[in-house]
């Protein structure tokens, strides 16, 4: 069916709604700013609660959109309203007439160095999530040494649940991403011990809890209930963890090879650009606000403009892929009732 | 450690210092415990550098000890500090230096304070209007000493005799830092380089020549903590601040400790004798302790003042090893000679604790 539809973000929200429109018989056109497909995910290396490679997942999606229109290391110039329809402007020259947007512009990582006691940034052993997932994949991180791994430790909750940042959301996939990414540490490091300090741990998913428990019964990740209060460096370069075990009521200091912050998600300062362009209003956390957060998430305020994905807010993968499907759903209805 | 991750915070978190014309307010202890500080950064920003720095005999306490301690209503230390800005106002100054890290932070938690609750600034001129018939301006400035001592450390080090520099081997001088816990740790965005990585003593150093100890619990308190050390049941925790701090940074075998709080190079100072005493075990090189000094003592060290006129013999830990170090003469007869060469007598020698 010749009607355009341009998608803001091709991340896997975006490939995902792309590949159901193109099995409604749609052809959607995927502007993306980067030079690849898959997002974030595409960073990662498995995902949980199955470790399922991050990779196959992209793949699969990327699949399904082989005969879309993509344009990589693509930017929205402007967006302007016509009558009945929208103006996309593209970095690359291209001007696209559609009466269908749909923003996948999905959440960026908190910048873990504004939280200054934790030391990323000052000190070499201080990484985050994004970087484990990294070296998870290619290997190459000098900060992680091979041979002398004896101690780990996780922060959750950096940059989310935290005022003082300005962010009082809870990112929904840190808890959960700790807990695989400390066993996968304890897969390549057997006799390292591996901490998390945590708030609470928000186990709400399908096998999220039993992911939690066997961290604990079969490998032996200790979880402290407190919030880390200092991060400092001794004279050999290993990491000191001042925190509070709440539990015990008691403080704990740790030295650390390696200390990990789990970077939470805030909104994407391109999704708000490029929203203000046609005044969609963004929510009191920052996120693009939809038309209403229990029955029509996935709608805007405007006619044709609809959302999926971290763009509304933090998301799991399976539930931004749902939200995408959803999203074309909705799109592929809209179309119906213009007709 | 990366040092470019440090500048960029430091980089974020610098504030105006007026170049000029300042009302200056002494601490309530400093002068017992190192009398040549204050006098000192009177002499460098008066006599060195020119600048109008005024002071009234009329002030008093910032009542910022009481009000830590929970002994007086915050009100009374508001009417109290309102008092001090209504003798700024009177003496036409608008810029406000405090001598005392307490002080400053205490300044600035009030001025924040009536900020977002303009009706309690309102209650407290009231107050100051009935207890002693003044009236205030708001400081448009407030700063710590130590923040025009940074301002000037580049003047400072111009005019410089000596650097922190070990003249037998040319390096420089390995330098602990240790910032008040008041000056920033409340309102990073009030302090020079934040609340956690401040720069203010880092930059005084650098620019002196010396290099800055980055070791595991430098943030850690010194020890002083009014709760701690003036409920006398709680010194033995104290002590165990103190002793925390100087194991952490035993490793790195510093030359020196530079501090810019009123209690802070006190118990650093003092405690190392009590430990010394307690444990056996002393910080410094050959038996001796870790000099700890001021940064305005620092500054007139460097400066080519004589040591025993900024009043070094009334530290505890013996100074001519870094004296030596530096190459900065002295004369040890001198020593305990005060003011018109009054003799201020030998102190006891310590059973362990080497001191000269």
């Amino acid at each position: 069916m010749k009607e355009n539809i341009v998608i803001i973000g091709g991340g896997i929200a975006g490939l995902e709604a792309a590949g159901q429109l193109i099995r409604l018989g749609y052809a959607p056109i995927i502007v993306e700013k980067s030079d690849r497909l898959g997002g974030h995910v595409a960073h990662w290396h498995k995902l949980f609660p199955d470790m399922t490679p991050a990779s196959d997942v992209v793949a699969r999606l990327s699949e399904k959109v082989s005969d879309a229109n993509v344009f990589l290391n693509t930017e929205i110039l402007f967006i302007n309203r016509l009558k009945d329809s929208y103006n996309v402007m593209l970095s690359n020259g291209i001007s696209i007439i559609a009466r269908i947007i749909l923003f996948t512009t999905g959440f960026r990582l908190f910048d873990a160095s504004r939280k200054e006691e934790y030391g990323y940034g000052i000190y070499n052993q201080v990484i985050t999530n994004k970087d484990l997932e990294h070296w998870f994949n290619t290997g190459e991180d000098d900060r992680i040494g091979m041979s002398d791994m004896n101690a780990v430790g996780f922060v959750h909750c950096v940059g989310s649940r935290d005022e003082k940042a300005g962010n009082a959301q809870c990112s929904k996939v840190c808890c959960i991403t700790a807990v695989k990414q400390a066993i996968e540490i304890k897969q390549k490091f057997p006799e390292a011990m591996v901490y998390c300090f945590y708030m609470d741990l928000r186990m709400f998913g399908k096998k999220f809890e039993d992911f939690y428990i066997s961290a604990q019964r079969d490998y032996g990740v200790r979880f402290i209930r407190g919030r880390v209060s200092e991060v400092s460096e001794n004279i050999d370069g290993k990491v000191i963890v001042k925190a509070e075990d709440t539990l015990s009521g008691k403080p704990v200091k740790v030295t650390l090879d390696l200390l990990v912050l789990m970077s939470g998600m805030v909104c994407n300062p391109d999704s708000t650009r490029i929203a203000s362009m046609i005044q969609l209003p963004a929510d009191s956390d920052g996120f693009l606000k939809s038309k209403d957060n229990i029955t029509d998430i996935t709608a805007s305020s405007k006619d044709g403009v609809f959302y999926a994905g971290a763009c509304t807010g933090p998301k799991t993968v399976p539930e931004t892929l749902a939200e995408a499907r959803s999203a074309a759903l909705e799109i592929h209805s809209y179309i119906q009732g213009l007709q | 450690m990366i040092y470019q991750g440090k500048q960029k915070i430091w980089s974020e978190y610098q504030k105006e210092i007026p170049d000029d014309h300042w009302f200056y307010v002494r601490s309530c202890i400093r002068q017992n415990f190192f009398p040549g500080a204050e006098v000192m950064f009177m002499k460098i920003c008066r006599d060195l550098l020119g600048k109008d720095i005024y002071e009234t005999p009329n002030h008093t306490t910032c009542g910022g000890i009481a009000y830590h301690c929970d002994t007086i209503p915050q009100e009374t230390v508001m009417t109290i500090v309102a008092r001090q800005f209504a003798l700024m106002t009177e003496a036409g100054y608008e810029n406000y230096v405090a001598s005392c890290i307490t002080s400053f932070g205490n300044y600035i938690e009030i001025l924040e304070t009536w900020n977002e609750f303009p009706e309690v600034e309102t209650k407290i001129r009231e107050l100051l209007w009935k207890a002693c018939r003044r009236e205030f301006n708001k400081p448009k400035y407030v700063a710590h000493a130590s923040d025009l001592v940074y301002k000037f450390r580049n003047d400072i080090a111009a005019r410089a005799k000596y650097r922190l520099v070990n003249r037998k081997t040319g390096e420089p001088l390995k330098v602990v830092e240790h910032i008040g816990c008041h000056y920033s740790k409340m309102f990073p965005s009030k302090g020079v380089g934040g609340a956690e990585y401040p720069y203010v003593l880092c930059g005084m150093i650098e620019s002196w020549g010396g290099s800055v100890i980055d070791y595991p619990e430098r943030r850690h308190c010194c020890g002083y903590g009014f709760r701690q050390y003036h409920i006398k049941a709680n010194r033995g925790y104290s002590i165990a601040n103190t002793h925390k701090k100087f194991e952490s940074m035993e490793p790195y075998h510093p030359d020196m400790i530079i501090t810019n709080c009123p209690g802070c190079p006190y118990f650093l100072d003092r405690w190392q004798y009590a430990i010394s005493e307690i444990e056996g075990k002393t910080y410094g090189e050959n038996g001796y302790g870790i000099p700890v000094f001021t940064y305005e003592e620092v500054a007139g060290l460097v400066l080519g003042y004589d040591p025993w006129d900024l009043g070094l013999q009334l530290h505890q830990v013996a100074v001519e090893p870094l004296l030596d170090k530096i190459g900065i003469p002295y004369d040890p007869e001198m020593k305990y000679k005060g003011v018109n060469k009054k003799d201020l007598l030998r102190p006891e020698i310590p059973g362990v604790l080497k001191c000269c």
